[in-house]
């Protein structure tokens, strides 16, 4: 029971510490590609700092929403990072890993942050926040309805659960359902963290922006939270994606030698997919912000195909 | 004189003396491509009216000078374009002592309403019956009755705003709101103030207020010497150094009676070119950058670089300042070392520039956020008299170089590319063939480069003498007109930069769109503040 709760705060460790790690990696990544030297992958770490120590400038027209919401969201993405199975499905408490929990974590953030840029009544928060809405509302659904299709095959939502039986019974993922839920997962994910083609988080351009226009007004300490919280709402999807579809490696049993092995996968799979995400950016251009219901609607019908597809193929 | 152009003037002159029975005007042919009339205000309007049905004449240029001393009143200018023929119709009218007021044509065409607000600001001469006589350079700090470009311009009064806001235009309706952006912008661009009306993400009305950069620049012109005034010319808009210090150049060699060398000519065409190439490349880059294609704009902000060390080497400075000189140019001893250099720095430039727009067009995500984004049509764009680049992607087969050839352009072989449908996508496919015309003109013009002086000394023109010098600066023509007081002094000097009559072309070519594409938009025109503040 001990040895259980060191490991699930060890993995709850290496999801919100090594989040950052993960965005100065795909910084360099993209850089490199372009063709520049970029800045270190260290550099997200030296930017939080920077930020902390930073006077924060505080809107006179703000209420305590805009005070409360930093908190809240790095709250509900610290609590997510405790959800996903990083390591190991072991925990010491069953019931944690739940993806409707986890769904409803990240809503919470998601709304408190458009409450916060409807606060300070700038026009680049107001539209930041009705646009990340109307996102939400649609890539929300997409992702529950893409995790369905794995917790129907697993017979549970619980995160841990679907891990292990996909370990256990790896023909369970031999199914075309699960290559269509992957698909749609890894692109609502894209829309999720703020990242291209829906939302390009490199941009100066008010006028574009959709989560960057919603935090526009903050500064100091509060900029250093929420920018921590997305580096984790981004390594929390990019764990979800890595263990729920490709499940290997994750340790059912804690040994010493099987917790090496989950670390060594889940570098891999982060790599992997961190780097096929810069790829997939730099070949990517923004799309059209009346595209993108487009997109997520197609995404709806593939995961909908994905779930419909485990009655039809049992 | 050619003949073509004696039967252009012949037709012109008769037409004029047709109408000169009409009403009393005085013609006079200084240069070979000017006519010059001049009218009494009270028969302006008729005569603007009758050039305009029977030569499709457009104001081009309009501003007032304040020759109260010479001629005991102010003096206004109008200089027409007569398409189709390589004439201008410069016409002066001299108000009377005393009048503070003149005819507006503002109704007749936008562009005219805008110079006409601008005299109104700077002089204090009321256009009568204009249809919209709001501030247009000077701010409300700007204290009441200081009108700055009069002789005697002066004020006890403060300096402050006068608390009072600008006078938008207001569209009202459920569910419209008001985005105001600016004048401060995120990023490193220069201020203006964008007020959005929108209806959800769909722009109804967008209005701007610019101005925030004026900073006096033909004040400043006034009592320079030509020296101290190409300097200046190269500063009023950094990224068209070399075609404002060409336009002030012609300009001033007009007046001076001199023609620049032959070899000075074909440097003339080599560094115009080079700006606009690096102009050119750098945008394309910023319009792939602005859909979210980051490649392309890495690509062409090393190509853009090279290019600016290229210039750094030949001439010495990155931007071409201090290069070209009412007289002819300095910096003319080129080793055929630095020509070889140049040559293959540009072609090379060109080759990779191609390379990356072939990459940001196989993407259909960039050529979707490009096709039908901010449409500016034919019609709206002649109405506005939208002129140059922008003028070209909807539809208007129009450029200086060619239409009124200057500098050794007439020698030269160039296309001019023109796309019909108005939107980004044309405004960034102008650019792409004008980058391959400009390599073409920038080998053409070294490999037969005359040898010979590039430089001729100018003895001061004499007092009163004035012209005015057109060039195609890489957004499109620019303007200056240059009048000499005594001993060489600059003493009113108009500038035209093109934004001034592409801005409102934003306003329109925006509409219907939504406001995430505004950036996109926006950058297809790239246009200059400071070139429009002035």
């Amino acid at each position: 029971m001990l040895f259980e709760i060191l490991i699930t705060i060890f993995q709850w460790l290496i999801a919100v510490l090594g989040a950052p790690l993960l965005v100065g990696v795909i910084r360099k990544t993209k850089a490199l590609l372009q063709g520049r030297r970029g800045p270190s992958v260290l550099q997200p770490y030296r930017n939080l700092r920077k930020l902390v120590r930073k006077q924060m400038v505080i809107s006179e027209a703000t209420s305590w929403i805009f005070r409360i919401t930093p908190y809240v969201v790095i709250a509900t993405m610290l609590l997510a990072a405790l959800i996903v199975p990083v390591l190991s499905t072991a925990r010491p408490v069953e019931f944690l890993g739940n993806i409707v929990l986890l769904m409803y974590l990240f809503l919470l953030g998601t709304f408190f942050l458009s409450l916060a840029g409807l606060d300070a009544g700038s026009s680049f928060g107001g539209m930041g926040s009705s646009r990340a809405m109307a996102i939400a509302a649609l890539a929300e659904p997409t992702v529950m309805i893409a995790i369905f299709a794995i917790a129907l095959r697993a017979g549970s939502t619980g995160l841990n659960e679907m891990i292990r039986a996909s370990i256990t019974d790896p023909l369970l993922m031999l199914n075309p359902g699960h290559l269509l839920a992957f698909f749609s997962f890894f692109i609502v994910a894209l829309a999720e963290t703020g990242r291209l083609p829906v939302d390009s988080p490199s941009t100066h351009l008010e006028l574009t922006m959709i989560h960057e226009g919603m935090v526009l007004e903050y500064s100091g300490r509060y900029l250093a939270l929420i920018e921590w919280a997305s580096a984790i709402k981004l390594f929390v999807f990019l764990a979800l994606l890595g263990n729920l579809f490709f499940p290997w490696g994750v340790a059912i049993t804690l040994t010493p030698a099987t917790i090496a092995l989950a670390m060594l996968a889940l570098t891999i799979k982060l790599g992997v997919l961190t780097v096929s995400l810069a790829v997939l950016e730099t070949g990517l251009a923004k799309l059209r912000l009346f595209r993108v219901p487009e997109l997520l609607g197609g995404l709806f019908m593939l995961s909908l195909l994905a779930v419909v597809s485990f009655f039809f193929l049992r | 004189m050619s003949k073509e152009s004696t039967e252009t003037r012949s037709d012109v002159i008769a037409a004029i003396t047709e109408f000169s029975w009409a009403v009393e005007l005085k013609t006079d042919f200084v240069r070979e491509h000017e006519l010059r009339i001049t009218i009494a205000p009270g028969a302006f309007i008729a005569f603007a009216d009758f050039i305009r049905q029977r030569f499709d004449a457009r104001p081009e240029l309009i501003f007032a000078e304040d020759t109260r001393k010479e001629s005991s009143g102010f003096t206004l200018r109008y200089i027409f374009e007569l398409p189709g023929r390589d004439l201008f119709v410069i016409v002066s009218t001299p108000l009377e002592k005393g009048q503070e007021s003149f005819p507006s044509i503002g109704a007749r065409w936008y562009l005219a309403s805008l110079f006409e607000r601008e005299i109104n600001d700077l002089f204090g001469l009321t256009p009568l019956d204009h249809p919209d006589l709001r501030r247009l350079p000077l701010h409300q700090f700007w204290p009441e009755g200081y009108r700055p470009l009069l002789k005697d311009a002066k004020t006890s009064k403060p300096f402050e705003d006068d608390g009072q806001p600008f006078p938008f235009q207001q569209v009202q309706g459920e569910g419209i709101c008001q985005i105001t952006v600016g004048p401060v912008h995120a990023g490193i661009i220069e201020p203006g103030h964008f007020r959005f009306s929108v209806d959800g993400e769909t722009i109804v009305n967008l209005e701007s207020r610019l101005y925030f950069v004026h900073k006096g620049i033909e004040k400043l012109f006034e009592s320079m010497t030509i020296s101290r005034g190409v300097e200046l010319a190269e500063r009023i808009s950094g990224d068209s150094s070399v075609a404002h210090a060409l336009a002030f150049s012609m300009a001033v060699e007009r007046c001076a009676g001199v023609d620049a060398p032959r070899r000075a000519s074909y440097l003339r065409v080599v560094f115009q070119e080079l700006e606009r190439l690096y102009n050119h490349i750098a945008d394309v880059g910023a319009i792939c950058a602005d859909t979210g294609f980051a490649v392309a704009n890495v690509h062409t902000m090393r190509l853009r670089e090279d290019l600016l060390r290229l210039n750094e080497r030949i001439v010495g400075h990155r931007l071409l300042r201090g290069v070209i000189v009412p007289g002819g140019v300095t910096a003319a001893d080129f080793s055929n070392k630095q020509i070889a250099d140049a040559l293959n720095t540009v072609l090379k430039a060109r080759d990779d520039f191609n390379e990356v727009v072939a990459m940001a067009l196989e993407s259909a995500m960039v050529v979707d956020r490009l096709r039908g984004t901010g449409v500016l049509t034919n019609k709206t764009a002649r109405e506005l008299q939208v002129c140059g680049m922008a003028a070209r992607a909807s539809g208007i087969d129009a450029d200086t170089r060619r239409d009124h050839p200057y500098s050794a352009y007439s020698d030269l072989k160039f296309h001019v590319p023109v796309f019909d449908e108005g939107d980004v996508w044309c405004r960034m496919m102008v650019r792409v063939e004008e980058v391959r015309e400009s390599a073409n003109l920038i080998v053409q013009a070294l490999d037969s480069l005359p040898t010979g002086d590039a430089f001729r000394h100018l003895s001061n023109p004499s007092a009163g003498s004035n012209a005015f010098g057109l060039v195609e600066g890489w957004r499109g023509p620019i303007w200056h007109w240059v009048v000499f007081g005594r001993a060489g002094a600059l003493k009113r000097v108009k500038v035209k930069d093109p934004s001034f009559s592409n801005w409102p072309a934003l306003n329109y070519a925006i509409l219907n769109n939504i406001v995430p594409d505004f950036p996109l938009c926006n950058k297809s025109f790239n246009l200059s503040y400071a070139g429009n503040d002035l």
